[in-house]
């Protein structure tokens, strides 16, 4: 096995070492009934070239995303990343180095994390940022336990207009936890009627919507702000912070936000990035990890993991969260990528996808039947369809055609939202693309 | 100029820093600043088109100001990220015997598997039928880790261990509410990884510690004593955090069972048996499995992981959203609480799991086959027994006899020496190692706990074994200052972590101007 | 002489008439290492005997400092929180957590005396 540095006679040499008279004699505390004798009932070991061959193959099965007009939002975004980013992530003090507990050893990561602190601070607008989470909607579900601690209030309201994923796993996580989670109905054509009571921990929100509709949440900052409660705000379309007004310029407490739109690949959803950031009073009660500066025994500058009571492996029960992960090489993708982008880049990079949106909108609404149902967006946006959408979805890819999602995935019992149709467009989307979806959608309609 | 003196002209023993070159540079030792103290204002490291004019749609939320972001070219941020690289220790560049982590190698095959277009470069939103060569793959998986566990169904949304263990303990949860009592303990042994109370939290419940016997292992008569019918579940870790298998686990199982209490098994040192046990036949409800421990996807300075739920019959049903199933036309997702998945907890993260370590998971699984999987637990069984025995007089072993995986050892040996764990572990370093896990468990004092995995040579195995020997030595011999003031040849000596939790500094801030 | 008692949590109660000050005692300062953060419950507010009033963190280490007794909070030590490492330097004195306004005057009663308490340190190794 090429894995496997161990000879046969290594193996003889160590057992005599260890004075074991074989292997079984090392597994002598495995109860006789549970012990296997054989090998388990899966194929045996194969080179690379038969593994290779067996993966290509499942993967030759899908089709890939940068192989046809493609046009899919929906929390997750499709954008060209600098060869640079993927080459620099695989070095493999990088790739094969574990969480920095050693910060003599681990210099490198903990510096391209406190930069990655410093890029989401200054991105969302916020004081502070951590070292990442899984994904947004994880990110969303523990703003809202943060919120709780801070608040020590027990409700937490979310928006109609938050990813539905999110509000999933924020009402997942509380559902054990004694929190009331409060999910209004979806909405896409206004703002929902947000009520805030003495016992209301947090609103969340999202910017752009769900529905891609830009939404200036500063008014209910101060509404909540007013009634003791906290506003976290989600960011489903990082690349969005390029162009619009940040969060925390417009009032957020805490922004939670998924930060797979540069760096990362689609993934088929995963691994992305969860970012995560917030004002800096509150930076005792924020869940994961944190790089903080210091300086060495020499008095020069370097980087530590810090205030690291706050969390499960000293804290045990009483942490802020049971996270023991962040995205690591997903927040270091994220780095590379933004800092080749800089201020100049990424002000292009947003202009260009809202650009392509735009003339996306345009070209789809003026198929006969459809309108645009945003009053703003970024780069997606909500059509209406003469009717319902999932099968229109299916018939344009057939046509080789992804041209984007049914909001009736998301909201199957929602009759009043089948006809809409969820579509983005980004940097990566071409002329030419947009050409053939408008052909195939009048074909699809008619 | 003052303040810097060319090399050539300093002494080779002189202390890093004391006489500094003009770059802060020494041979291969590489300062690097912050990227944000590179700023070329204006600079951009990607060349893209300017957007065609067009109408603003953005509703008058345009951005105000500038984010603050630095510009700069694609050879200073190549450079950039290169030096910073060249400041880490990774496996790949030498053993990594962090107990309780399981350092292996990272097959490079699977990191080209990860990226083929048709698995990268997917959405989770794509119409099913353009993503069946997923599904196949994530079902493939699936069947790997049902077979090597022996349990009929396998949850594989959780996106670490942590996350894996609050899948567990939020079935078990929802499990017992459909029987009609939730229940308000868990048990968990005093050498547990702090992510199990946390969980055991997060779910509602009180934990309640079991004092760990002279032998290692959980007490199975202070575990008895215990049991209830408040307590929902224990969770136990097999190998346990001291190395060592729970040899009376089959006992443990019955009684936790007999109180009608689940069964719950943090599966982080499944390296240890696979091939050889199935959790199953342990008697275990609930096992997470880390991807990135046992099958090798990198750790990637910290993640990401992927910490699929292997499930026992009675807490499949509520396993969380979305569901793969068989279907007329192929695979399908089930993505809402209905139909089959009419029980299930809920969604536990945004879109399906993990695709990225599911794919190199999958490759080593299959690189290695039912034949090399038994191997690699044999090997990493052999290796850190073999550890063992090179350092057992050197060092002070917590609990005698063979271990698992992984060896624990404690700073008995140290004990008059005025050096302390960490002073021996930052000692290590300037022997060239990685060091071991330090102060966990909590078991013993002064924890050291080490684990080569199986893919070190016996030649590597020895060299470290030769490096700690020395070094214990040395510190048995009245050299405490040396190890206080170690580590002395990395590119920062030991940091102050107190000044960093006092004043935290979370981000860079442009000076302020004068 | 004001009374001056101590509890097995290694708490130091000192009673002036119907209200006490709390801090932790050199041992536990000692036992915790560098002090990075004191959390302090807030003026007004009600500790119960036992039950966690305050907490203090190392970089490394995390513990609850426990109410020796049930009162209200009427004054609290902010030089702390902006400096902790007063607690280090002089955890008896400049180094206090906070004052309550005792329920029960003679609540100290139970508590370990000064030649007590050194017993129970000594016995900890």
């Amino acid at each position: 096995m090429r894995y496997l540095p161990l000879t046969p006679r290594d193996r003889q040499e160590m057992l005599t070492a260890i004075g074991a008279s074989s292997i079984d004699a090392l597994f002598a505390d495995v109860p006789a009934a549970a012990r296997r004798e054989g090998l388990v009932d899966l194929p045996l070991a194969q080179g690379e070239l038969e593994v290779e061959r067996a993966i290509s193959r499942m993967a030759a099965k899908n089709v890939a995303a940068g192989s046809v007009p493609f046009f899919i939002g929906g929390g997750a975004y499709r954008h060209h990343v600098p060869a640079a980013v993927d080459h620099l992530i695989q070095r493999g003090e990088f790739l094969t180095s574990y969480t920095p507990y050693q910060p003599e050893l681990a210099q490198g990561t903990l510096q391209s994390l406190f930069e990655f602190q410093t890029q989401v601070a200054l991105l969302t607008g916020m004081e502070v940022a951590n070292a990442s989470l899984y994904d947004g909607a994880t990110a969303c579900a523990e703003a809202v336990a943060m919120a709780h601690r801070i608040t020590r209030r027990s409700k937490a309201v979310l928006s109609g207009g938050l990813h539905p994923h999110y509000r999933e796993v924020c009402q997942t996580y509380a559902q054990f936890s004694g929190l009331e989670v409060v999910a209004l109905d979806a909405v896409f054509d206004g703002i929902d009627n947000i009520d805030i009571d003495n016992n209301t921990a947090c609103v969340v929100v999202q910017n752009p919507d769900f529905f891609g509709e830009l939404r200036d949440w500063s008014a209910l900052a101060m509404r909540c702000h007013a009634a003791g409660a906290l506003l976290v705000a989600v960011v489903t379309e990082i690349v969005s912070l390029g162009a619009v007004r940040s969060p925390g310029e417009m009032g957020a407490d805490i922004v939670a936000a998924e930060g797979q739109s540069l760096g990362n690949a689609l993934n088929f959803g995963g691994p992305h990035v969860g970012l995560f950031a917030c004002r800096e009073r509150h930076v005792r009660q924020m869940p994961g990890r944190l790089v903080g500066q210091t300086t060495d025994a020499e008095g020069r500058r370097g980087w530590v993991l810090t205030l690291s009571t706050r969390e499960q492996h000293i804290r045990r029960e009483k942490a802020t969260s049971n996270i023991c992960t962040n995205s690591g090489l997903c927040a270091l993708a994220f780095t590379i990528h933004l800092a080749l982008l800089g201020e100049a880049g990424l002000a292009r990079l947003a202009r260009l996808n809202h650009a392509a949106a735009c003339t996306l909108a345009d070209r789809l609404a003026a198929v006969p039947g459809v309108s645009l149902v945003n009053n703003s967006f970024f780069n997606e946006f909500t059509l209406r369809l003469p009717k319902p959408a999932a099968p229109v979805i299916a018939t344009l890819a057939e046509h080789g055609v992804l041209g984007g999602v049914a909001v009736s995935r998301f909201y199957p019992q929602r009759d009043d939202l089948a006809d809409l149709l969820l579509v983005a467009a980004t940097e990566t989307t071409t002329s030419e693309d947009i050409d053939i979806y408008e052909q195939a959608l009048r074909e699809a309609l008619r | 100029m003052t303040g810097w003196s060319q090399a050539l002209s300093a002494h080779p023993d002189a202390p890093h820093g004391e006489t500094p070159t003009l770059t802060g540079n020494r041979g291969l030792q590489l300062e690097e600043p912050l990227l944000f103290e590179q700023d070329s204002a204006g600079h951009c490291g990607v060349d893209l088109p300017e957007a065609p004019s067009h109408r603003s749609r953005l509703g008058g939320l345009e951005r105000q100001g500038p984010v603050g972001l630095p510009g700069l070219s694609e050879p200073q941020i190549v450079r950039h990220f290169t030096r910073l690289s060249q400041k880490n220790y990774a496996i790949d560049s030498g053993l990594y015997p962090l107990g309780s982590c399981t350092m292996k190698h990272n097959p490079r095959l699977n990191e080209k598997l990860a990226r083929l277009p048709g698995l990268a470069d997917l959405h989770p939103l794509q119409p099913e039928t353009t993503v069946q060569g997923a599904f196949e793959l994530i079902d493939a998986l699936a069947h790997w880790l049902k077979t090597l566990t022996g349990m009929p169904a396998v949850a594989l949304s959780p996106a670490a261990g942590a996350h894996g263990e609050l899948c567990g303990m939020m079935t078990i949860r929802a499990a017992l509410i459909a029987r009609g009592n939730a229940r308000t303990r868990i048990l968990v042994p005093e050498s547990a990884h702090g992510t199990n109370p946390a969980t055991a939290a997060l779910c509602g419940y009180a934990i309640d510690p079991i004092a760990a016997n002279p032998r290692g292992r959980v007490d199975l008569a202070a575990l008895k004593s215990k049991l209830g019918p408040d307590v929902a579940a224990l969770m136990l870790t097999n190998p346990n955090t001291c190395g060592l298998f729970e040899d009376e686990i089959l006992e443990i199982a019955a009684a936790v069972h007999t109180a009608g209490a689940f069964f719950y098994c943090d599966g982080a040192n499944f390296n240890a048996i696979v091939g050889r046990v199935r959790p199953a036949d342990l008697g275990i409800d609930a096992l997470h499995l880390n991807l990135h421990k046992t099958f090798s996807p990198p750790h990637g300075g910290g993640g990401p992981g992927s910490g699929p739920v292997a499930l026992a019959a009675t807490l499949a049903p509520h396993a969380p959203l979305p569901w793969i199933v068989h279907g007329d036309s192929g695979l399908a997702l089930v993505e809402h609480a209905e139909g089959p998945a009419a029980n299930s907890i809920g969604r536990l993260k945004g879109f399906p799991g993990q695709m990225g370590m599911f794919v190199r998971a999958l490759g080593y699984m299959m690189s290695h086959g039912a034949d090399g999987l038994r191997q690699v637990a044999e090997d990493a069984v052999l290796n850190a027994n073999y550890l063992r025995v090179r350092l057992a007089g050197a060092l002070s072993q917590s609990f005698p006899g063979a271990c698992m995986h992984e060896v624990l050892f404690d700073d008995r040996f140290l004990k008059d020496t005025g050096v302390t764990t960490l002073d021996f572990a930052k000692a290590l370093i300037d022997e060239g190692f990685h060091p071991m896990t330090m102060y966990f468990p909590l078991v013993v004092h002064g924890a050291l706990l080490i684990e080569p995995t199986e893919t070190e040579s016996k030649a590597s195995l020895d060299q470290f074994a030769d490096a700690v020997t020395g070094l214990a030595a040395r510190a048995k011999s009245g050299a405490g200052a040396d190890f206080h003031a170690a580590p002395a040849f990395t590119p920062r000596r030991r940091l102050d972590e107190t000044a960093a939790a006092r004043k935290p500094v979370l981000r860079w801030r442009p000076e302020p101007a004068s | 002489m004001p009374a001056l008692r101590f509890t097995k949590d290694h708490e130091w109660i000192r009673q002036d008439g119907d209200t006490a000050v709390i801090g932790i005692t050199d041992y536990a300062q000692q036992q915790l290492g560098d002090i990075v953060y004191v959390e302090l419950p807030a003026a007004g507010t009600r500790v119960e005997a036992g039950k966690e009033a305050a907490v203090v963190e190392s970089a490394k280490a995390a513990s609850e400092v426990y109410a020796p007794v049930s009162g209200e909070v009427v004054a609290v030590n902010d030089v702390i929180a902006g400096d902790p490492a007063k607690v280090n330097a002089d955890p008896m004195g400049e180094g206090w957590f906070l004052a309550v306004k005792l329920d029960d005057p003679k609540a100290l009663d139970g508590l370990m005396d000064e030649a007590a308490y050194a017993a129970f340190v000594a016995e900890q190794g």
